[in-house]
């Protein structure tokens, strides 16, 4: 199964974390993905630019509207993804708990859809 | 056939005896499998351009045999920087067998998870390239070739050897394999979108390894199981999706698109087994398969033979993906409420971790039994719970003609 990490921070508390604190968060999360990369189950995966930087589209009868920041506004933003392949859901949660962001603000763990099915 | 398929054909079937032949010679599985993976590759390169030569196998050990000992040399030399020189053992003449069962039995080492089992399979026995394996898994190449390396290590750690094991092992390594085989095909049968090409490449892989192991074990009733399950199915393949790409169940597929050839030989097989060997689990499905296909319309389904061959399979092979078949049938023979009844059995159960099933096919029999409300809830609620796109459209069609 293929599952998105998406993952959360507060971008004003990050800024607010001792230097120590940021450079752990960094360090082990790359560890987790050199791991991910060496049992051969990473598939991708980046960090995104600040949610300032965000343009939201909508497009009504046509028109689009483009406007700045992002489609819901909250205090957390979504600050990067890792996208991966596991065997079970067990070690899918595994990887999410060690995921460093979980332990200031979260991380959401989503199944991927696939284009298979079987004729019912 | 197209002239680069005809390559291909033969690149496929050749790959096998040239990892064995290096095997035989120098040992060292993975330093083998890598040397045989990079004469492929210069194969599918040069042959289009010059030629096939006119011994290609003798062409192929040669080839990598050379990629092999430079490889080999260079890891001496930097062994010997390191002072610490071994010793090469000399060559063992190749003998003149098919390694292929012990190839496979090798790739489907228990020490490695199916996803690996799977990659290297493709790889080392089907002589399919580290990038056609992993388009066809929808990953990135690297993380294919990262899984194939870590597989070897893998087994090299475990002590895995390229021998077959004594009889009495083999069988329970064989089932492995078989196991293998048939999710290889089902992760080609399954897919409805996506690289098209390389999944239908999935299943000629799986039917054509599982003919190869029916070849060299002609008495194992399973393997003639699997290979009849295979071909049955397969030749549903142009029914089982419409122009749109959506599914169509197998009460509504046009049984003239069925191909009626993979149809009259998995039934042959599967007679053929179920008359002479230990019956198994994989004989029971194809001869459920069988009875399906024989079927000219749906409504003629002779539902009393499915009912009782999923209760020999649920006797056999009990796991809750036969409990829901099951329910189906004996809806179609003593009513939907037998069926719903049987599927309740099912509500709580553990192992059942794609609970869309159920609530799919307690949708349907809600639907059989006219309880239209309750039909569109489950249908809903399976579609939301499904990680499948094609079944969750299927569902999603199914309650809007309800609702």
């Amino acid at each position: 199964m293929k599952y998105m990490l998406l993952i959360y921070q507060n971008p004003a508390n990050w800024q607010e974390l001792p230097d120590g604190e940021r450079d752990a968060i960094m360090s082990d999360a790359g560890a987790i993905v050199e791991e991910l990369t060496a049992s051969g189950e990473l598939i991708g995966g980046e960090g995104l630019a600040d949610s300032s930087l965000a343009k939201t589209v909508r497009v009504r009868d046509g028109v689009p509207a483009v406007t700045d920041g992002p489609f819901v506004e909250a205090k957390e933003h979504l600050a990067g993804y890792c996208l991966f392949e596991c065997e079970t859901p067990e070690r899918a949660i595994e990887i999410a708990v060690r995921w460093p962001d979980a332990r200031h603000w979260a991380v959401e763990l989503r199944p991927l859809m696939t284009a298979s099915g079987e004729e019912m | 056939m197209r002239t680069e398929d005809r390559h291909e054909d033969l690149l496929r079937a050749l790959a096998p005896q040239v990892l064995g032949a290096l095997v035989h010679r120098y040992g060292r599985f993975d330093a083998c499998e890598d040397a045989v993976q990079e004469a492929l590759l210069a194969a599918a390169t040069q042959w289009p351009r010059e030629g096939v030569p006119d011994h290609p196998r003798a062409w192929l050990v040669t080839v990598a045999s050379r990629r092999l000992t430079d490889e080999l040399r260079a890891e001496q030399a930097r062994r010997r920087r390191e002072d610490a020189v071994a010793a090469e053992p000399p060559p063992a003449p190749v003998a003149d067998t098919d390694d292929t069962l012990a190839l496979l039995v090798l790739c489907c080492h228990p020490a490695l998870s199916p996803a690996s089992q799977i990659a290297l399979t493709l790889r080392a026995v089907g002589g399919l390239t580290t990038g056609e394996i992993a388009r066809a898994f929808l990953v990135p190449e690297a993380t294919m070739g990262q899984r194939i390396s870590r597989a070897k290590q893998t087994i090299k750690a475990a002590g895995g050897t390229f021998a077959l094991p004594p009889e009495r092992e083999l069988a329970d390594r064989l089932r492995v394999v078989l196991h293998v085989l048939y999710l290889i095909f089902n992760e080609g049968y399954s897919a409805t979108a996506g690289p098209d090409l390389q999944r239908a490449d999935l299943v000629r892989e799986a039917i054509r390894l599982t003919r190869s192991v029916l070849a060299l074990r002609p008495d194992d009733g399973e393997v003639a199981g699997l290979l009849a399950l295979m071909l049955l199915t397969d030749a549903r393949r142009a029914a089982r999706t419409g122009p749109d790409g959506a599914l169509v169940p197998l009460a509504e597929q046009d049984r003239a698109l069925w191909r009626r050839e993979e149809i009259t030989e998995g039934a042959a097989l599967v007679t053929d087994a179920l008359a002479r060997a230990r019956v198994g689990p994989y004989q029971v499905q194809a001869a459920i398969a069988a009875v399906h296909a024989e079927a000219p319309r749906a409504e003629d389904t002779d539902w009393p033979q499915i009912l009782a061959l999923y209760e020999l399979l649920e006797g056999m092979a009990p796991n809750p993906v036969v409990t829901l078949n099951h329910a189906v049938a004996l809806a179609m023979v003593r009513g939907p409420q037998a069926g719903l009844d049987l599927l309740a059995t099912l509500d709580g159960d553990a192992r059942l971790r794609d609970t869309h099933r159920v609530e799919a096919v307690r949708a349907h029999l809600l639907e059989l039994a006219g309880e239209r409300p309750a039909a569109l809830a489950a249908y809903r609620s399976a579609a939301r719970r499904t990680t499948s796109l094609p079944e969750k459209r299927h569902l999603e069609a199914r309650a809007a003609r309800l609702g």
